[in-house]
């Protein structure tokens, strides 16, 4: 028997899903913004002047498009488990806990769908 | 049910500097979801097309709109930062409390050269012109 086990037997351990919620989805995606981060800054700074020429002719090339679904859609769930853990951690009470939940994940679903309709868009050629 | 333990807060702890690294990590966190939402509306301004895009760049292109950007910039350089800081942590790493103060310090340094590097070539136009 481990501490572990005794602890749970006393309702003091773990609630056991919070090691695997959070190693798995925040920190994998924290790995993944490494590199698309440091790419995005990148981009930004060879769009020279942000004219709307430069945002098309650069999301028109393919890979460039994709990075871009990727990054946009990798923040938007790095950024969602971020806040829930910032939730979970200020918000108390059931209801308003709940609440800020709920707003977050619909605003980060708006965030993610919105940032992957533009850069589709633009990369299909219909902007 | 039995309460479970909570996480301690932050007025049980004697203050030290690395913990204004975690929350400043937190904090500029919670400032990049926000930049997040101004990306989405950049990028659907600039899917509208080059009126709209207009309209919203020469927004931001204002005096407080550019301190915010600015803002952004300086987050988003730290959290980057921090994150590897993290990730050293995650895999056991670093965790010895003068190892921990050392890598503070260095990541203080390092958000601060690169951020004034990135400020520089993004807020000095010339700068990016060849």
């Amino acid at each position: 028997m481990s501490g572990a086990d005794v602890r749970r037997g006393l309702r003091r351990g773990s609630a056991r899903n919070g090691v695997r919620h959070w190693l798995a989805l925040h920190r994998v995606s924290a790995f993944a913004l490494l590199p698309l981060s440091v790419w995005f800054v990148g981009s930004l700074l060879s769009l020279r002047g942000f004219g709307h020429e430069a945002v098309v002719s650069w999301l028109s090339s393919p890979w460039q498009a994709v990075l871009a679904c990727l990054f946009v859609a990798t923040s938007a769930w790095h950024s969602k488990m971020g806040v829930q853990v910032v939730i979970e951690d200020y918000v108390h009470g059931h209801g308003t806990k709940l609440l800020a939940m709920y707003a977050s994940q619909f605003v980060h679903v708006l965030v993610a769908a919105g940032g992957l309709f533009a850069v589709l868009k633009i990369a299909f050629g219909m902007h | 049910m039995p309460a479970r333990p909570l996480s301690p807060h932050l007025s049980v702890y004697r203050f030290a500097y690395t913990m204004s690294l975690s929350i400043l990590h937190r904090a500029t966190g919670i400032a990049l979801s926000a930049g997040l939402l101004m990306l989405a509306c950049w990028l659907m301004s600039a899917a509208a097309g080059p009126e709209s895009y207009l309209r919203v760049t020469s927004a931001l292109g204002k005096g407080p709109f550019q301190i915010v950007l600015a803002g952004w910039l300086l987050s988003f350089v730290y959290h980057l930062g921090a994150g590897v800081r993290h990730i050293f942590w995650d895999f056991g790493y670093g965790f010895e409390k003068a190892q921990a103060r050392r890598s503070g310090r260095w990541l203080v340094l390092a958000a601060v050269v690169v951020s004034a590097g990135l400020l520089y070539a993004f807020f000095c136009p010339t700068a990016v012109r060849p």
